[in-house]
Parts: C-alpha cells; structure tokens; sequence
C-alpha cells in the first residue's frame, strides 16, 4: 500500500469519512482510507443515527436537508441491516412558549418545503400514547427518520471498495504531511490531496482546529415494540444544545426496528474519562421519565457513552486547511453527522474537482474560523 | 395451600406443583420463553436471574424472567413477543 500512489487519502473511517470514500470512489478517484480502529467506530457508533432536518442555523438547516435528500435517494441500495426507518421526529412542547417555537419552526420548515404537522394536546396524544398528560402540543416531521450508523458506515465503505478504494484498519495516522500520510507502523501512504476526517483526533493532525470533546451517555431497552413509534425530541433541547458552559440533558428518545427503545441525551464538556456517570446519567433518565413516565418500568440492557467532535459555532468544518492546497478537513460534526455525512462527502467532492456544489460551501469552510489558524 | 396450581401458558392449562416457577412451567409444556432478535428458540440458561433468556410476557407485562417468578393459580403467561 505504502508505494502505490492515490488520488486523495481519507482519514478515518467513521460516517464521515466513509461518505467521502464512496463519494470520491463514485468519481473515478484513486481512494485510500485509512481508520485506527474500525470501520464505523468511534462517534458513529456511539450515536443514536438520527437522519433528520435541524434548524439551529440556516446553514445547518441547509446541510442537514440536503443530507437527508442524499440518504433518501441512497435509501433503496441500503441493505436491511442499515434498519432506515422513517419513522418521523416529533418535538413536544410543555408550555406555551414552547408551542410558539413549534409554530415559529412550523413556518420555517413548511417555507423551506419541508412537510410539517403542528399537533394539538390530544392529537400528540394519539400518536404517542406513553406521554405524560398536559403537553401543550408538537410538531411532527414525518420524513425525519433512524438508522444503524455501524451498518450505515460499512456499507457505505463496502461501495468505496466496490469503485477500488483500499481500506487499511487497525494503523493510526500519525501525521497528515503535503503528499502522504504517515503510520504508526512506520509506513506511509502517498497521495495527491489528503482528507482528516478523524472526528475528535482531527485536531492532533491539523493544527489550529477547534474542535471539542463533548460526551454524551445512551441507554437501549429490551424489546417493546409499539410503546414508542416517533422520535421524541422536547423543544428544551436546543436550550440545552446551545449550553457550552455547563453539562446538560433533554428527552431524546427513538424506536429502533426491533422495538427497542434508545434513550438520550447528556452533553458534557470537559469530561475526558469514557466511563458512565451516573450523576449525569441519573439526570438523564428522570427527564426522560418526565416525558414519558411508563420508561420507568422498561428494562435497559445497555448504557455507554461516546464523544461528539463539535466546534464553537456548531457547524463542521468542510473544505481545505486554510492556505492549503492539498489537505481538507471533514471533522466537527458534533451531534449530526450521520446525517450531514452525505452532504459533506458531496460539497467536499464538487469543491475538489471545482464544481458549484448543489449548496454552498462558505458557510462550513474551514477559513471562517481563518484567525485561530493565524494564531496557531 | 394446594398442592398444585395450574397456570395458563400461551392460553392452555399446565398444572405445576405449588411453589414452581415460571420456568418449570415453561419445561412442563415444552415451551421455549422466547424468540431472538434473528428467530432462534430461547430458554432457561442460567435459572438464577442473571442471563434472562427466560423473558416472558406474565400478566401482561413484557419481560418478566420466567425463573424468578413464581406460579400464581391462573396467571397468564405469553412466550410470543
């Protein structure tokens, strides 16, 4: 491997760098990936595999529309195991400022053609029976949906292979240099551009980039087919998503194909231990029972936690290192990267080869952020 | 106390000694407690709480490990999940 030149070596082979391998592959390009430990590790397998269409930003709306267009073009080709589900996402609202985000983000989604429903109490009520009493109401996004990012990653890989791309697993990058990669065995890989698609490490091989750990815990259920049919999101949320100074929860919940129940979030800064903690897991779970009390009574067999790679405005970096002509970034993409993973392989691609991509790049260029660089 | 108790597995009567569990029930019909994830017969394995291979539906409620529970007369025991 380490004589043979390639056209671009990608960095990692979580979801993100995955898409770009296939993406690129799909292009004729000469593709080598290269991933420390596995394909589909790391945040991809940590992370609940939600495809859904987010509106923190306009730029994140855009990115994760766009992605989720991608995923439901790919949707046919996705073997069973991937368990695509779109099941749909529904924010509850508990009081009447929250139903004023439903309706203000009813207006946004509908006006960007994204379908919508706004829910009434009894309405909500209906779709999802083990809610507490008294939620003022909701809004539904059918086309949001759930995958299983392991599988995703794999297969999205398994095509990068079909189109040539060499896959080299179990070797860690050391250092990303102008035309080759160095590895920890000692060896190089040799290539025209190379891509850092390394989630949280992406910082230790390009230098100047802000990108944070920030922790998050899961719980899977046994099997209760039908208790749960929606992903559930509480509009306090991004309330906590936004919070960068202090740890945090909110209600996530999602069905999964074989009617387990993945319950979520926490959001830690700072935590560099992988171990449970159950202060913080504690916090998580009496929220979700305030939600949906009758998650009491389920049996969880599982609970782990995993890092999301997320940078101080919330949007991943995508495009080359600023004054670079030959390394690209593909890193920080926090909660959202098995959705935004297509978007990012496809802007990133049509930027390599100097194509207007089909939205604009700007906003996720790695030079916004062109004055930490500078100090670096 | 009688010494027997029947209890209902998947809608038909199995008569079981007082003080049987979930499981020896489970054993005296032939049953297994469940079905995985890829469609495969599970049952008892460790028989002291700890693999729960055994889950049952008792009463109603999904999840139940067979061999921790013991036989109430008429109690509804479901293997389908």
């Amino acid at each position: 491997m380490s004589k043979v030149a390639y056209d671009a070596v990608i960095v990692g082979c979580g979801i993100v760098g995955a898409a770009c391998a296939m993406e690129f592959a799909r292009r004729g390009m000469r593709v080598a990936a290269v991933d420390r430990e596995m394909v589909g590790g790391g945040a991809t397998a940590a992370g609940m595999g939600h495809i859904v269409a987010m509106d923190d930003s306009d730029a994140q709306f855009t990115l994760t529309r766009y992605s989720q267009q991608l995923w439901q073009q790919l949707r046919p080709e996705l073997p069973d195991d991937v368990e695509y589900e779109q099941c749909g996402t529904v924010w509850v609202a508990a009081d009447e400022e929250e139903m004023n985000e439903v309706r203000r983000k009813h207006d946004y989604y509908r006006s960007r053609g994204v379908p919508t429903e706004v829910l009434e109490s009894r309405r909500l009520k209906e779709l999802e029976p083990n809610l507490r009493d008294g939620f003022v109401g909701g809004l539904l996004v059918p086309e949001d949906g759930v995958l299983y990012p392991p599988c995703a990653a794999r297969f999205l890989i398994e095509r990068a292979q079909e189109c040539g791309a060499k896959i080299k697993t179990g070797v860690c990058v050391t250092k990303i240099e102008q035309g080759h990669v160095r590895l920890s065995d000692g060896g190089e890989i040799a290539g025209g551009i190379m891509v850092n698609a390394a989630g949280i490490t992406a910082p230790e091989l390009t230098a100047g980039i802000e990108v944070k750990k920030r922790k998050g815990h899961l719980v899977i259920t046994d099997r209760y087919p039908g208790f749960l049919r929606h992903q559930l999101v509480e509009l306090g949320y991004l309330k906590s998503a936004h919070s960068v100074s202090s740890d945090s929860v909110a209600f996530n919940v999602q069905p999964r194909r074989t009617g387990q129940i993945l319950i979520g979030s926490s959001r830690q800064y700072g935590a560099e231990s992988d171990a449970v903690d159950n202060v913080i897991l504690t916090r998580m779970l009496q929220r979700a029972q305030e939600y949906m009390p009758a998650i009491g009574a389920l049996s969880a067999i599982r609970v782990w936690t995993g890092f999301r790679a997320a940078t101080p405005d919330k949007l991943p970096l995508i495009g080359p290192v600023p004054g670079d002509r030959t390394r690209f970034l593909a890193a920080g993409h926090e909660g959202l990267g098995i959705t935004t993973s297509l978007g990012t392989a496809r802007i990133l691609a049509d930027h390599i080869h100097g194509r207007a991509p089909e939205i604009p790049i700007e906003p996720y260029l790695p030079s916004r952020a062109a004055k930490e660089f500078a100090h670096a | 106390m009688p010494s027997q108790v029947t209890v209902m597995v998947n809608g038909s009567p199995v008569a079981v000694p007082a003080g049987a569990t979930v499981a020896a029930a489970l054993g005296s019909a032939g049953q297994p407690s469940r079905t995985s994830v890829t469609g495969e017969p599970r049952g008892p394995l460790c028989g002291m709480g700890i693999c729960f291979e055994c889950r049952v539906t008792i009463n109603g409620t999904p999840h139940r490990r067979a061999c921790q529970t013991f036989c109430e007369a008429g109690i509804d025991v479901r293997t389908e999940e």
